[in-house]
């Protein structure tokens, strides 16, 4: 597959040539950056350790419109969330938004297709913000996701409104019959004094493989508390690159948790722009991969302005031939002034055919600031499993003690009940599969 | 119950323990003292299996059978228990939920169903109170930001639940002021009967007044060199291991 003659044709099949449609110019824009960047290989600065370029050599459809995909309620019905009864549930199959299988529950949430909103009422927010992680994911992936930006929606969170029940957004690709690119893409926009909480989650079907290329952009005003969560649970023939851009451009609070337990490779980018005074980002991950999977952990809070909290810990288990990166930057920028900045990374190696490279990178600009960092890679605690032991515990069931208690303090911050007993019981099947 | 013989052992290529003999029977209470260095934690540990710790010669027999060959959680199923003088830290571990896990393991081994949540609780809290140790305690990761004393007591708490036949204090009065101690030490006696036994390892006499041994052993380099009743603990305070160890090289020379 020449990646980018492939995507060329694509986009000129697909890109209406008349300059009627809202978002033409902004396409076009993108595909001529990926045409001069292309696929990010392992000469890319920030692409060193998670090689994607080769998975082009294989062929990949980029469907046109979600209905190549034929989910049925009954497909989706296997992969809902517990809690799903209540929740607004939004679905993409193969990167297209489906407003059919999706519901909208909750007062003060609005879906509606972004082609459409960057012509009515919300068009000078779309033009201002859609885009935005482009500025700091400078590379032809993002780029990619940015030129083909077709089924995507803008999600809307009103002033003011506490959304009862989550967002639980569910990436479906269909690689039932061929491997399938998906490129899904959202915008949100939540709004003063609003909370909201979001959930997005990923899903395979059929055994052709995948590769999911997926964006969202979330703007936060002043007031506003933002829950974020990804669960990334997908079968060894998926690939995704998964990007959160986060700015909070009034006082206010997000949390982010990322927990990853599967997926052949899995890119995930977390960006927090802390872009108004007195704002608090907190930023979790927790990945568990074993077999040949691959888990990156790109973070950046970028802090513009003074007087804001970050606090990032991220924790790792790898098992047999899994690799890990984790990269974690902090900018603090000259106004910056009485930043608070915490990043953490732990990893614990389970066999001697893994690894990990972990990288923290603080750049700051700024002369009144507190910001501390640290890494480790280690071993499951020998002392601890023995204390277990001692007390007549079985070593399995010792290693799957404490590797529990390892997880435990990123679970605690899945904050929806019903989502974190999901997690807990993930984690506890997948430590009996591995520990046996 | 325990009978050790000739027992050789080292850790690390360094071998530490040159000929131990022991045997300590049902009902009665043992203390092995010593000097720095002279083996004590490397007999308790070695007992308890601990893995970096290498058996090269004799034997110990448990109850009947060969300790040695058992893997840590079978002798603590066996009815061995160790009191860590380093109760490790474990974050993210619910003590109640650990000390739950480790009775029905130990009842699984025996060949009996777990316990339910409300016998489990009751015991706890018979437990909870022969050792004086509060809720609110258990309730917390184990051991995590526990003072020494806590630690120590959550020591001998776990040893309740346990019921063990034979339990190991290793320096379990370290770094404890004397309320803790006595505190301890009340909790293992009142768990003291004629079908267990205690083995106490310490360097101080000080433990000895309240947990008052049958028998005292003096390790030096690796072996037992004076054994006695609980006087010999009270003429160690006075004289210091100075004259342990001086009649040692006498004898050497």
């Amino acid at each position: 597959m020449n990646t980018i003659a492939y995507f060329k044709e694509r986009f000129d099949q697909l890109q209406p040539h008349d300059d009627r449609g809202s978002l033409d110019k902004f396409r076009e824009h993108a595909f001529q950056a990926f045409s001069t960047m292309g696929i990010p290989g392992s000469k890319h600065e920030e692409w060193k350790y998670t090689r994607i370029a080769g998975l082009f050599n294989k062929e990949f459809q980029l469907p046109a419109d979600p209905l190549t995909g034929s989910i049925t309620a009954a497909d989706l019905d296997k992969l809902r969330l517990p809690g799903h009864e209540q929740a607004n549930e939004m679905v993409f199959v193969n990167g297209f938004y489906s407003f059919a299988l999706s519901r909208i529950r909750s007062k003060g949430v609005r879906v509606i297709a972004l082609e459409e909103a960057a012509k009515n009422e919300f068009q000078d927010f779309v033009s201002k913000w859609l885009g935005d992680s482009g500025q700091y994911l400078k590379d032809g992936i993002n780029a990619l996701n940015t030129a083909f930006v077709y089924g995507a929606v803008f999600i809307h969170i009103a002033r003011g409104q506490h959304i009862d029940h989550p967002l639980y957004i569910y990436h479906i690709t269909d690689a039932r019959s061929v491997n399938i690119l998906s490129q899904p893409r959202s915008l949100m926009h939540v709004n003063e004094g609003a909370h909201v909480q979001v959930v997005e989650s990923y899903a395979t079907l059929g055994s052709n493989e995948s590769f999911t290329n997926q964006v969202m952009e979330i703007v936060v005003e002043s007031e506003a508390r933002l829950e974020y969560y990804k669960i990334q649970n997908d079968g060894s023939n998926t690939n995704q690159v998964s990007t959160t851009h986060i700015r909070q451009i009034g006082k206010s609070f997000s949390h982010a948790v990322t927990i990853s337990l599967n997926g052949g490779l899995v890119r995930n980018n977390m960006n927090v722009i802390l872009d108004a005074k007195n704002c608090e980002a907190h930023l979790y991950g927790l990945y568990f991969q074993s077999g040949h999977s691959h888990i990156d952990n790109h973070t950046i809070v970028d802090n513009i302005k003074p007087n804001c909290l970050s606090n990032e810990l991220y924790k790792g288990i790898l098992n047999d031939q899994a690799t890990g990166v984790f990269n974690g930057k902090i900018f603090v920028r000259q106004p910056a002034q009485k930043t608070n900045a915490y990043q953490s990374n732990k990893n614990i190696l389970l066999s001697d055919t893994c690894s990990v490279n972990t990288k923290p990178q603080l750049e700051i600009f700024a002369d009144d600031v507190k910001c501390t960092h640290g890494c480790t890679v280690g071993r499951l605690n020998e002392e601890g499993l023995f204390y277990l032991q001692s007390r007549g515990i079985s070593e399995k069931t010792a290693r799957n003690l404490l590797l529990s208690a390892y997880a435990s303090d990123i679970l605690e911050q899945v904050k929806p009940e019903a989502l974190r007993g999901q997690v807990e019981k993930l984690i506890s099947h997948r430590l009996e599969k591995d520990l046996s | 119950m325990l009978t050790i013989q000739n027992l050789h052992a080292g850790v690390e290529g360094k071998k530490i323990l040159n000929g131990i003999n022991l045997d300590i029977k049902a009902g009665e209470i043992h203390a092995i003292m010593g000097p720095n260095g002279s083996g004590k934690s490397t007999l308790a540990s070695v007992l308890a299996g601990r893995s970096d710790y290498e058996v090269l010669e004799g034997s110990v027999e448990f109850l009947g059978r060969d300790l040695l060959e058992m893997s840590p959680e079978q002798r603590a199923a066996e009815g061995l228990f160790l009191a860590f003088q380093y109760p490790v830290e474990i974050p993210g571990l619910n003590t109640i939920n650990f000390i739950k896990t480790a009775v029905n393991e130990v009842r699984k081994y025996r060949g009996e169903t777990p316990l339910d949540a409300v016998t489990f609780l009751k015991r706890m809290k018979e437990k909870m109170a022969l050792v004086n140790i509060e809720q609110t305690l258990v309730s917390r990761a184990l051991n995590e930001g526990f003072s020494g004393g806590e630690k120590k007591r959550n020591e001998i708490f776990q040893m309740a639940m346990l019921e063990p036949r034979l339990a190991i204090l290793d320096e379990t009065d370290s770094g404890l002021d004397i309320d803790a101690i006595r505190i301890v030490s009340n909790g293992v006696n009142k768990l003291r009967n004629k079908d267990n036994a205690v083995l106490v390892v310490t360097h101080y006499q000080r433990l000895l007044d309240y947990i008052v041994p049958d028998f005292v052993h003096v390790l030096y380099n690796g072996r037992i060199v004076k054994s006695g009743t609980k006087e010999l603990a009270l003429e160690l305070e006075e004289r210091g291991y100075d004259f342990i160890k001086n009649e040692n090289t006498v004898e050497a020379a």
